[in-house]
């Protein structure tokens, strides 16, 4: 059986809220009897209406397990029910129904040598990663790809580049970087010494990604994926 | 639990009727959920079996398959991820009539399906009889696609859909249940969207 924690049904205080974009949420709740997670794990949000309805979807977890409080970056859909009310309707000192961890595949706690490759709000868990391996000083064993249209919708940017991450545009020159996905010469060297290759992203992401790391010779069973389809 | 601080049931959509609990109504948009990556099948070369507690252990070939009786589909799924699909149609053949060709054994209660990837789920015995599991290859009249787990998938649309196994290649007949790959990393056993069997731990 996988040891990753999990925890049950419970309540969590909106104490943080910002709005890094247009597009996206940073929420962070203190969570009635928190469960410590492991990098990568996620949890479900609920939303409940008077009448008993409810609507809830998966988020991944941005914080570190040793943050004391959870947080999660939501990127509002088109005609999301829960992120388009999490942007537009949540405010400070609500509370929300959480139940989590949840996941005990696409989690990193440290101990392998790791490429993670995330698109869009993809990273989402990789900064998770990225924060508990400068926590316990394993940044060594971690690269992190970052993947995004522009740098402005690329979640958690300025922390992904003070840290390391090779970020790489689509739309959008960087430095010498011309726009462009990233290229397998550009891969070869991150994928080197990694034993495990996390992807997470949309679909079409996700797919681009694995061919992308099968080109450079990892082995897809090493692989372990995290994908999203339009869940709003 | 408490309600949600301005949050109405407004935005329901679809018929409401038809969505267990904590579900929403994806329309014809079908997500694409994987733990690991797409693999490139040749449906011609691709086979089924069933074995482990069975009196006749079998394979069946592509050709094998098309050549049972066909059986088909009509109906709505569930993802635990939240979204339902209504009205969908899946053709194969009915799980029911490979097992009355391999012949369970008496002690066989649970059975793992395998995909090719290495992905496993396992169910009970009962919930793939009856008329309920299918392995499909055509989804609305149409091949199914890989994303979508063809050729081979598995069909158990009463139950959540990671039990619906993609690429599926394998039944092996158990007398005990043994945990699957997503029941080993902390979903439920069983997982019936109508009781909202999501995780380990629920009902």
């Amino acid at each position: 059986m996988s040891d990753a924690p999990t925890g049950p049904w419970t309540t969590g205080r909106l104490v943080e809220l910002d709005r890094p974009s247009d597009r996206l949420v940073r929420l962070r709740f203190d969570v009635e009897n928190q469960v410590e997670h492991l990098p990568g794990q996620h949890y479900v949000l609920r939303l409940r209406a008077e009448d008993g309805y409810t609507a809830q979807r998966s988020y991944s977890v941005a914080s570190e397990p040793a943050d004391p409080l959870l947080e999660l970056m939501v990127e509002c859909l088109p005609g999301g029910e829960v992120s388009g009310f999490m942007h537009d309707v949540a405010e400070q000192g609500d509370i929300f129904e959480l139940r989590g961890p949840i996941g005990g595949w696409f989690t990193w706690a440290g101990e392998v040598t790791a490429v993670c490759v995330g698109g869009g709000s993809g990273v989402v868990p990789l900064i998770s990663m990225l924060r508990h391996a400068r926590r316990i000083g394993a940044t060594d064993r971690l690269r992190v790809v970052a993947v995004a249209r522009t740098l402005e919708e690329l979640p958690y940017a300025q922390e992904l580049l003070e840290h390391g991450a090779f970020v790489a545009l689509t739309r959008e020159n960087r430095g010498d970087r011309i726009a462009h996905p990233p290229y397998p010469d550009e891969m070869a060297p991150l994928v080197a010494a990694a034993e495990t290759a996390y992807v997470c992203g949309s679909v079409g992401f996700a797919s681009f990604a694995t061919r992308l790391l099968g080109e450079v010779g990892v082995r897809s069973s090493s692989i372990r994926v995290e994908q999203f389809g339009a869940t709003g | 639990m408490p309600v949600t601080r301005g949050f109405g049931s407004g935005r329901r959509r679809g018929r409401p009727e038809r969505l267990p609990p904590g579900q929403y109504d994806t329309g014809r948009d079908w997500p694409v959920l994987t733990a690991e990556a797409q693999p490139d099948l040749d449906p011609e070369h691709c086979t089924m079996t069933v074995d482990g507690l069975v009196d006749r252990p079998r394979t069946w070939s592509w050709r094998d398959l098309h050549a049972l009786p066909g059986s088909s589909y009509f109906g709505d799924i569930h993802c635990v991820t939240t979204w339902s699909m209504i009205d969908t149609t899946f053709a194969g053949v009915s799980v029911d009539t490979l097992l009355e060709l391999a012949a369970p054994k008496r002690e066989a209660a649970y059975v793992m399906a395998h995909s090719t990837t290495g992905y496993t789920t396992n169910l009970p015995l009962a919930d793939i009889t009856g008329g309920k599991a299918w392995i499909a290859w055509e989804y609305d009249g149409r091949p199914l696609a890989a994303e979508h787990g063809g050729p081979l998938r598995l069909l158990v649309p009463h139950l959540y859909f990671w039990k619906s196994a993609k690429w599926v290649a394998r039944l092996e007949l158990m007398s005990d249940d043994r945990p699957g790959f997503w029941e080993q990393n902390g979903y439920h056993d069983r997982g019936d969207p109508w009781l909202e069997q999501r995780y380990q731990g629920d009902p």
